[in-house]
């Protein structure tokens, strides 16, 4: 299925992922865990033997997954029969989309970088921009006027051509019904919130609603001392797995290595188990909670805190919450991610992998962690596995190559530009 | 608190000098072919002066300022230790107290195609490995370098009796001669003609500063000496990875303990690695491609916003900024061409984004923005408040420093002979870039990869360095031989087509060793 090593032939025979025009990225993984046995740090029954390994089919679309899953078995069907044939229960005459649906699982937590922007919107907007680049350049070369190289006048022209010889741009598509029903949610939620927090003041007389906030505020108080206390004992507790041998070996680096940086962008699939007992559980549980309700409010255009290379990412559990999945697509060399993780949110990476068994240890989930710069390296790519298929539709664009063509457009279509706003226009080009 | 550095004698005086007042140098490449008289030359060179017949030994950094009219360093590759017989377990992979992956495995010295480090390090095509003239498999990596420096006439008799006495146990795989620079009080140049090494990390030898304190939220030049010498406190307050022994090994008490993990000797305090790559300058090519580019000025100015600096005196294009820069020597000089970053250019009109001192070290602090407002600098952190679109695209530069300490090599040719195309001067010219690292992966390697052939930096599209790219399409189609300067009046001015100006043509990773460290390699399997 592959080109490059680890690299999709997007028009290979099994999954011709070409064909699928809202699938973003896609992701054939084998996940085979080969920490599992640092789980004898906590004593055999900590132990999961008989632990499975997971053929992981995993992607990015616009719109639903229930739809972007019947277009695979429409357009993919015997390609996927013939690779699901290896996994256990799998019954090649049955009916594929129910057992892909049967077996599917939801992220806990998940990332988009930009929310609602469609594989055809980032198509159309690099097409545009090659467009530009080159009608620029030709409008440039002739230089026997100079007034026509006045702001106003190169945009005039190139909106001029592009209008006669496209590229033919479709208004982005609307942000699906759901999406927008949740955003409604938030709303009607955090109108709520506001609601409860002012109701004391609204039906009792202030000296009661003072006790209420007070009462209230100590219960809060309390409940976060414990849970803090909780959290410092265990991580002062928490064997240590990092022994002389738990960095990773050189095979694996090199077979994590020779699937990288073919293209701007790569994948990360990290699996682990977390740190055994319903205290690991919980808080890793609350806090991907958190993370899946916040995100899309904090961070829905381009960032992540100050990450801006980050196209997708979910945070999934499996094995009844023993063991965890993290998966990503990034822009960049592995090296340069790390650096990202390590310097900018190091914070963000505590609390949502620090109750992962063997991280480096944390303090209070929020220090720590991943400021060791190299047990976390070593941490990190010793989870990290290789995926045996991965796809992205958009090669050789980077998240901010996407961003500007977006700008681009934008300026494209706006009625008036200053000579700067222009000057600064031509010179995303 | 970190502990200051104090051990100069034990410490190779190239962390510390690029000995710029010796106008010779050469570097010999050598392979071990006698184990034994191998280990008897280090011993001998790492000796105390006098307990032995050697009229020369390995420099250290202690005398620092006192003139010293010949200087000699060594440096040993992953191989060339092993063959000397040192522990295996120093090489044991995945052991946070062996030497770390990237320098056992070198720079090209294992499936680096495969493995992906070429890729990463722009080395593809001409660039590759399997093209080079030394270090690009395991048959043609040197096991030791060996550098020489010498006031002007004194290299040659110097290099003969130093060849002749390595002769009993190395081979010499080459010999890299470097060209005379004997423009004393002058500022060195390379073979484009510009000023080389003015930017150079301050090293924090007193452990005046603490890392990480809101002071770098604002460029910092004065760097953790972990950076650059192990067994001491990086940026990150930690200690790199290095290799570690069990007393045990060390019986004669050769190394000193590590400093956090008293239990182990440790081999690699005072020491660092050093990164040499042989980088050929096509000058002609160069200066030729410019003027035809740009006629009007014999292509000065366009070079000169290649390299971010002017030819005549190194000067930056950008003006340098009026508040003071920690570790920026407040002398006019180094204030004039080191005091300044490149806030008050964010649109890269006074120096261009892809200029090579801009990508080479972008002078980032650890937040944009810096420290104004608490609130505003707690949005920032958790990227609550977008600015520019450039924010956060580069890392904070601190993480990501290296001593430079190269020399060029080959014929020094005019720009005006170059433009004339005269082809009689048929020797290769170039420049044997050396740095000093503390972490390959993180100083030397991320900075080559991300930031010198990465052809997105800082959100620009199709351009890898203009000094240093290869010029391969990269990824699929897309080019990147190209080079924008942008135009305060106009669209950006896009040159494409640029030719490749530099071939890399060797390389290696090597350990420099302390003098400690030598003396332990230089005895190991000997009888105390």
């Amino acid at each position: 299925m592959n080109d490059l090593p680890g690299m999709a032939n997007p028009d290979n025979p099994l999954v011709p992922f070409r064909v699928f025009d809202t699938l973003h990225f896609a992701r054939f993984v084998i996940l085979n865990d080969a920490t599992l046995d640092d789980l004898s740090v906590y004593g055999p029954e900590a132990e999961l033997r008989d632990a499975p390994v997971y053929l992981a089919f995993l992607g990015e679309c616009d719109g639903s997954a229930e739809h972007q899953l019947a277009q695979f078995v429409v357009q993919a069907g015997d390609g996927l029969r013939r690779i699901f044939a290896y996994c256990v229960g799998f019954d090649a005459s049955g009916d594929l989309l129910q057992w892909m649906r049967h077996n599917s699982i939801k992220p806990s937590a998940s990332y988009v970088n930009w929310i609602g922007r469609t594989v055809s919107q980032i198509r159309q907007e690099a097409e545009l921009h090659k467009a530009l680049a080159g009608y620029l350049a030709e409008y440039l070369s002739d230089d026997t006027d100079r007034t026509r190289h006045e702001p106003q006048h190169i945009r005039n022209a190139l909106v001029q051509v592009v209008d006669q010889k496209g590229p033919r741009l479709t208004e982005p598509a609307p942000t699906p019904l759901d999406w927008r029903i949740r955003q409604l949610l938030y709303v009607v939620t955090a109108a709520a919130a506001v609601f409860l927090v002012v109701l004391p003041c609204l039906v009792l007389p202030a000296r009661a609603a003072l006790w209420v906030y007070v009462a209230v505020l100590l219960i809060l108080a309390a409940a976060a001392t414990v849970f803090l206390a909780c959290l410092r004992r265990h991580e002062a507790k928490d064997p240590d797995v990092q022994g002389p041998a738990k960095a990773p070996s050189d095979e694996h680096l090199l077979a994590l290595g020779a699937q990288q940086d073919y293209d701007v962008t790569n994948q990360y699939t990290a699996f682990g188990s977390f740190k055994p007992g319903t205290f690991s559980r919980w808080t890793t549980t609350v806090i991907w909670w958190l993370v899946d309700l916040a995100t899309p409010i904090l961070y829905p255009r381009g960032n992540l805190a100050r990450i801006k290379t980050i196209h997708f990412a979910h945070w999934i559990f499996l094995d009844d919450k023993r063991r965890g999945l993290f998966v990503s697509n990034y822009d960049g060399s592995s090296e340069s991610y790390m650096d990202d993780f390590v310097n900018k949110v190091s914070f963000g990476l505590n609390l949502t992998f620090g109750r992962g068994l063997g991280y480096p240890r944390t303090y209070f989930l929020l220090g720590g962690g991943a400021r060791l710069e190299q047990d976390f390296k070593n941490v990190q790519r010793r989870h990290a596995l290789p995926a045996q298929v991965w796809y992205k539709a958009y090669p050789e664009l980077t998240l901010v190559d996407i961003a500007r063509n977006a700008r681009i457009r934008q300026g494209l279509k706006r009625k008036t530009m200053t000579d700067s706003e222009i000057r600064q226009w031509l010179s995303e080009i | 608190m970190a502990q200051p550095v104090s051990e100069y004698q034990d410490i190779q005086g190239i962390v510390r000098s690029g000995y710029g007042k010796l106008d010779e140098a050469s570097f010999l490449l050598l392979r071990i072919t006698d184990v034994r008289e191998a280990k008897a030359w280090l011993a001998a060179v790492v000796e105390a002066p006098g307990t032995t017949g050697r009229s020369y030994h390995v420099t250290h950094a202690g005398n620092f300022g006192s003139y010293l009219p010949r200087a000699l360093q060594v440096a040993m590759t992953a191989p060339g230790i092993r063959k000397l017989g040192a522990p295996d377990v120093l090489f044991q992979e995945g052991s946070p107290h062996a030497f770390p992956r990237e320098f056992r495995l070198g720079m090209a010295a294992e499936a680096p195609d495969i493995e992906g480090r070429s890729r990463r390090l722009g080395d593809l095509g001409d660039n590759a490995p399997y093209n080079w003239d030394w270090g690009g498999s395991p048959a043609q990596t040197p096991d030791a370098l060996v550098m020489l420096y010498a006031e002007k006439g004194g290299l040659a008799g110097f290099q003969q009796m130093v060849t002749a006495d390595l002769a009993a146990g190395f081979e010499m795989v080459r010999v890299l001669d470097t060209a005379i620079v004997s423009d004393k009080g002058r500022q060195r140049r390379e073979p484009f003609g510009f000023v080389d090494g003015i930017s150079q990390p301050e090293i924090d030898w007193e452990a005046r500063r603490t890392p990480g304190t809101v002071d770098d939220l604002e460029y910092g030049n004065l760097i953790a000496a972990g950076e650059f010498l192990l067994g001491y406190e990086n940026e990150y307050e930690l200690f790199t990875q290095r290799p570690l022994l069990d007393p045990v090994l060390d019986p004669e008490n050769i190394l000193s303990p590590a400093q956090d993990d008293p239990g182990r000797r440790d081999l690699g305090r005072n020491g660092c690695y050093l990164v040499l790559r042989q980088l050929e300058q096509d000058v002609a090519g160069f200066w030729q491609f410019l003027r035809q580019e740009s006629p009007d000025d014999d292509g000065v100015s366009l070079g000169e916003a290649m390299v971010g600096r002017r030819l005549t005196n190194g000067d930056p294009l950008i003006t340098a900024t009026r508040a003071e820069i920690r570790g920026v020597d407040p002398g006019p000089d180094q204030l004039r061409q080191n005091g300044f970053t490149y806030d008050s250019d964010p649109e890269g009109l006074a120096c261009p984004f892809g200029a090579h001192i801009r990508r080479a070290n972008p002078r980032t602090a650890d937040l944009p923005g810096g420290r104004q407002g608490l609130v505003s600098r707690l949005l920032r952190m958790l990227g609550l408040k977008q600015g520019d679109p450039r924010d956060d695209l580069i890392s904070s530069s601190r993480f990501h420093r290296i001593i430079r300490r190269g020399r060029p090599y080959g014929a020094v040719i005019g720009k005006r002979e170059s433009m004339l195309g005269d082809e009689s001067h048929g020797a290769p010219t170039g420049i044997h870039f050396i740095c000093l690292n503390a972490n390959i992966a993180r100083q030397f390697e991320f900075i080559q990869n991300a930031w010198i052939v990465n052809a997105r930096f800082n959100a620009m599209h199709s351009e890898a360095d203009p000094l240093l790219g290869n010029r391969l399409p990269f990824p699929g189609t897309q080019p990147t031989d190209t080079f924008s300067v942008p135009d305060l009046f106009g669209p950006n001015r896009r040159i494409t087509g640029l030719p490749r100006f530099v071939t890399v043509r060797g390389g290696a990773y090597f350990f420099l060793p302390s003098l400690r460290a030598l003396r332990f390699i230089a005895r190991q399997g000997r009888e105390p």
